[in-house]
């Protein structure tokens, strides 16, 4: 390499430095570590939020965004990762950053409705016309159903789903934990494969064509389907399954020493405004806030993880640990 | 390992060049590297063994190492063809075919995964024709060991390669002269010449085998017991949050790749000697 | 690992060789063999890629989070390439042209990063830079950041493409010996004049093959960055994240597009390798 293409080289890496560094200084910027599915609705979400906020403040705040495999992210977090807030699919992994004190114990009490400014649950993707009558969960057992869902050990979608389809046969007249270990048992017979993560699985049972049916998160489902083609899918909405409560909180330790505790606590708030609450409506999440309108079906019952299983710690102690029921099914046979 | 021997070289810089080796090696890699073993140190012996003895992860030992010995053995037996025709033969395209070997090394570990899964799931390219006959390649074992076989491909090629084009035509016309024919040439002349390149490159491409993790979990379908590969193992663990089990699981895998590597290394100084 | 480039050229023409029907059939099979397994997925990538038309694939390389991807994978290149490049003369000159003892075992690690699992690769980062780790809390007292940042993505991938300079200069420096550095020594040239007159110009081809793989797999690589990266859009995404996160937004035409990106730095690094065995072809033939 001659010197003037090294110092052109050098130029240039200087220049994109200075540059980046100078996009930094002049606005304010959030950081929000969030799970797979939330991509859609955040980027519309930071948008709005950004005009809020300036007309508020006259500050202009820019929202950077990470999404992953929500456990991957928390642990992201632990190691490092300056999130300002965490908006993750499940309290177990905000639990986690807890546990090394980055956020303050009693987090989920700092805001309404266990900090989850919206819900969603578990329903089925289907191929067009329903071929299979794929109705309620017990027609997912059925012998030649094929069902698609990622691996519970690395997708926090598939311990919804998991947990889902536990809770269902648990609540069915009769039933009780064994019940429900083997109404799992069978429903995991049906699945051909384990996808690492959700939109994985989305994508085997999409463009590889695989499987009768999809367990997804509801706005997963409506998302595949607008992005894929509605004339290929239809979603089922199971008249029983499970409430998913996805919360957010502020990252006490980052945000105090970043300074930005003020924004990002108000970036939270903003989701349980009108304007909040509406652009979760339309990216399929189900608000909390009742009056506000939403295309999404009624389900009948919906069970709730501190209900049914107690609390995550315990579910996922019970049932997702090494050698909890999920490793147990999968055990080979002595 | 060559026993020490008294320096009578004349050629300067052996100082400063091996310092640096050594310090870079250090920074780069093996402190990094100590750190699992230091964060492993955590565990009891006991805790240690029962985690990396675990019936999960003893299946994915089975999985990852049998297939990637599978995928080293066909890329021996094609790498070597592959070799022999690129240097051997003339045909058109010849130097189209050379350079695609290479692929492999360029193309990021998500995109051939996606890319293989594309081709071979059962509405694929190629696999809409192997549904048929019951053969499924995506989302079994199969698909693991097309990965495998995929990403070690470069690396039989280009062992065995410069030491085909290295073979002295004259030893062929010898072998000729003297009687043989061809087969019993190419069975008795070239492929001892080859071997120890051919052990190289089935240990090269083992290795790169057992660590390969981007490209599998696409294709894999990650079925406990059945399809789950080793590095999936640890990123399992992590997900748990469990740093001490998955560097327990990494160092079992650190120490293989190492073995093998080793045993690599000693094979191509067998093989220089065995060429002189 | 690959071809000593001074012995592509030999021509074989006058070789005994095997009955014309036996030598289509082994061009047959090589050819099917590496249709089915390198072939159909580059095509697959490009067809995938181009399956919307031209104008789609370029506004999909135009927008701004993939041209910042691009950006960072580029600075990534350039920093880890001249490093190993570096490295790997140094080691290749200790290890080729004198013997010491322990040099297997200085092998054996130097090939190391090349099969440890990516996993592993980026996790010794995190263990060490990590909040949770060796040095991250004095670190972030310091508001240094080296994981989740441009800094730890540099390093995994340094250590990723650690072996591949010196891999390819080693087994070349030693097939040459060291009886021209001796003979220029001994003629009064200083040891630098020596490596730069003597002994750079016999390793040019075989230094920039090295240069060419090590850059490919560090625009490539994916598990050990994906671990250290923190996928922070537009800032920490590099083009092989880009393509995953594409792919996982349903977004297949752009994820091949940009995968394409790299499937052509595949094909130039390939053209770079032939025009380099040319070149050592007419060296050789001007001798």
């Amino acid at each position: 390499m001659n010197n003037k293409k090294l110092t052109t080289i050098i130029t240039t890496v200087a220049l994109t430095l200075s540059i980046a560094t100078a996009a930094l200084a002049a606005d304010v910027t959030l950081l929000n570590v969030s799970y797979d599915p939330t991509r859609e609705l955040y980027a519309d979400f930071n948008n709005a939020f950004a005009k809020y906020w300036q007309k508020k403040t006259g500050d202009k705040v820019t929202v950077k965004q990470s999404h992953g495999g929500s456990s991957k992210q928390a642990r992201g977090v632990i190691d490092g990762l300056e999130a300002d807030v965490v908006t993750l699919a499940l309290a177990y992994d905000i639990d986690a950053i807890t546990e090394k004190g980055l956020i303050k114990p009693g987090w989920q009490k700092e805001l309404p409705h266990n900090s989850s400014p919206y819900t969603s649950t578990i329903v089925f993707l289907v191929r067009k016309g329903n071929p299979k009558k794929i109705k309620n969960w017990d027609d997912l057992i059925k012998p030649g159903v094929s069902v698609i869902t990622p691996n519970p050990k690395t997708s926090g979608g598939a311990r919804w789903n998991y947990l889902a389809a536990w809770a269902f046969a648990q609540h069915q007249p009769g039933g009780n934990d064994a019940k429900a270990k083997e109404f799992v048992t069978k429903l995991l017979k049906n699945v051909p494969l384990l996808d690492s993560g959700a939109r994985g699985s989305t994508n085997t049972f999409v463009q590889r064509g695989l499987g009768d049916v999809l367990l997804a998160w509801e706005n997963e489902a409506f998302l595949a389907i607008n992005e894929l083609g509605p004339d290929k899918f239809d979603i089922v909405t199971p008249p029983e399954s499970i409430l998913a409560e996805p919360p957010v909180t502020v990252v006490d330790k980052v945000a105090d020493r970043r300074g930005t505790r003020k924004v990002a606590e108000a970036y939270l708030n903003y989701l349980y405004t009108d304007e909040g609450q509406n652009i979760a409506a339309k990216h399929y999440y189900r608000p909390i806030n009742t009056k506000i309108p939403t295309r999404l079906a009624k389900i009948k019952k919906l069970y709730t993880i501190d209900q049914a299983f107690g609390g995550w710690q315990k579910a996922q102690k019970t049932h997702f640990a090494d050698g909890g029921t999920f490793d147990q099914i999968y055990a080979p046979k002595k | 390992m060559k026993l020490f021997k008294p320096q009578n070289n004349v050629l300067p810089g052996f100082g400063p060049t091996l310092g640096f080796t050594l310090f870079y090696l250090s920074l780069i890699v093996l402190i990094p590297l100590s750190a699992l073993i230091f964060r492993t140190a955590g565990l009891t012996w006991g805790e240690f063994i029962s985690t990396v003895t675990a019936p999960r992860v003893m299946a994915s030992y089975r999985v990852t190492f049998g297939s990637a010995i599978i995928a080293a053995l066909i890329n021996v037996v094609f790498g070597v063809l592959v070799a022999w025709v690129l240097v051997r033969y003339r045909f058109f395209g010849r130097r189209i075919v050379d350079a695609l070997v290479d692929l492999p090394f360029a193309l990021p570990t998500a995109v051939t995964g996606i890319t293989l899964a594309t081709i071979y799931s059962s509405n694929g390219w190629v696999g809409r024709f192997l549904e048929p006959l019951g053969i499924k390649i995506a989302f079994t074992p199969l698909g693991i060991i097309l990965a495998m076989t995929f990403i070690g491909l470069p690396f039989v090629v280009r062992t065995v390669q410069p030491v085909i084009e290295e073979i002295e035509v004259e030893l062929e016309e010898a072998a000729t002269c003297l009687g043989a024919n061809r087969w019993q040439t190419l069975q008795l002349v070239i492929f001892p010449m080859l071997l120890p390149s051919i052990l190289t490159g089935f240990a090269l491409s083992f290795a790169r085998g057992v660590g390969e993790y981007g490209s599998i979990i696409f294709i894999a379908g990650n079925m406990p017991m059945i399809s789950e590969i080793t590095p999936l193992m640890i990123i399992t663990k992590l997900e748990q949050f469990d740093y001490q089990g998955a560097t327990a699981i990494a160092c079992v895998m650190l120490l293989s790749s190492f073995l093998i590597l080793l045993v690599v290394n000693l094979l191509q100084r067998w093989s220089r000697r065995y060429a002189e | 690992m690959s071809a000593p480039l001074t012995t592509a050229v030999r021509q074989k023409n006058h070789a005994p060789t095997e009955p014309q029907v036996v030598r289509w059939l082994l061009i047959g099979i090589a050819l099917i063999f590496l249709t089915l397994f390198l072939a159909l997925p580059l095509a697959a990538v490009f067809s995938q890629a181009f399956e919307k038309g031209f104008s789609v694939y370029l506004a999909a390389l135009r927008e701004p989070d993939t041209m910042s991807s691009i950006k960072l994978t580029l600075i990534t290149a350039a920093v880890c390439v001249p490093l190993n490049l570096f490295f790997g003369v140094t080691a290749a000159w200790a290890i080729a042209k004198f013997s010491f003892p322990g040099k297997n075992l200085l092998i054996t690690l130097i090939d190391l990063p090349f099969s440890v699992s990516p996993v592993i690769s980026g996790l010794i980062y995190v263990l060490i830079f990590g909040l949770q780790g060796w040095i991250g809390p004095w670190l972030q007292a310091h508001d240094i950041r080296i994981v989740f940042a441009v800094p730890g993505i540099i390093l995994a991938t340094i250590f990723v493409t650690f072996p591949f300079v010196a891999r390819e200069l080693i087994p070349l420096m030693e097939a040459q010996g060291k009886e021209e550095e001796e003979a220029a020594l001994v003629l009064g040239a200083t040891g630098l004049q020596t490596f730069f007159r003597v002994t750079l110009p016999n390793v040019k081809w075989g230094i920039i093959y090295g240069v060419i793989l090590c850059n490919a797999r560090a625009m490539g690589e994916f598990g050990a960055v994906s671990v250290v990266s923190g996928h922070i859009r537009g800032m920490t995404n590099t083009v092989p994240l880009h393509v995953e996160i594409l792919y996982n937004e349903y977004n297949y035409t752009a994820a091949f597009a940009v995968a394409s990106l790299l499937a052509f730095l595949a094909l130039i690094t390939l053209m770079v390798k032939s025009i380099a065995e040319w070149k050592v072809r007419q060296q050789l033939n001007n001798t």
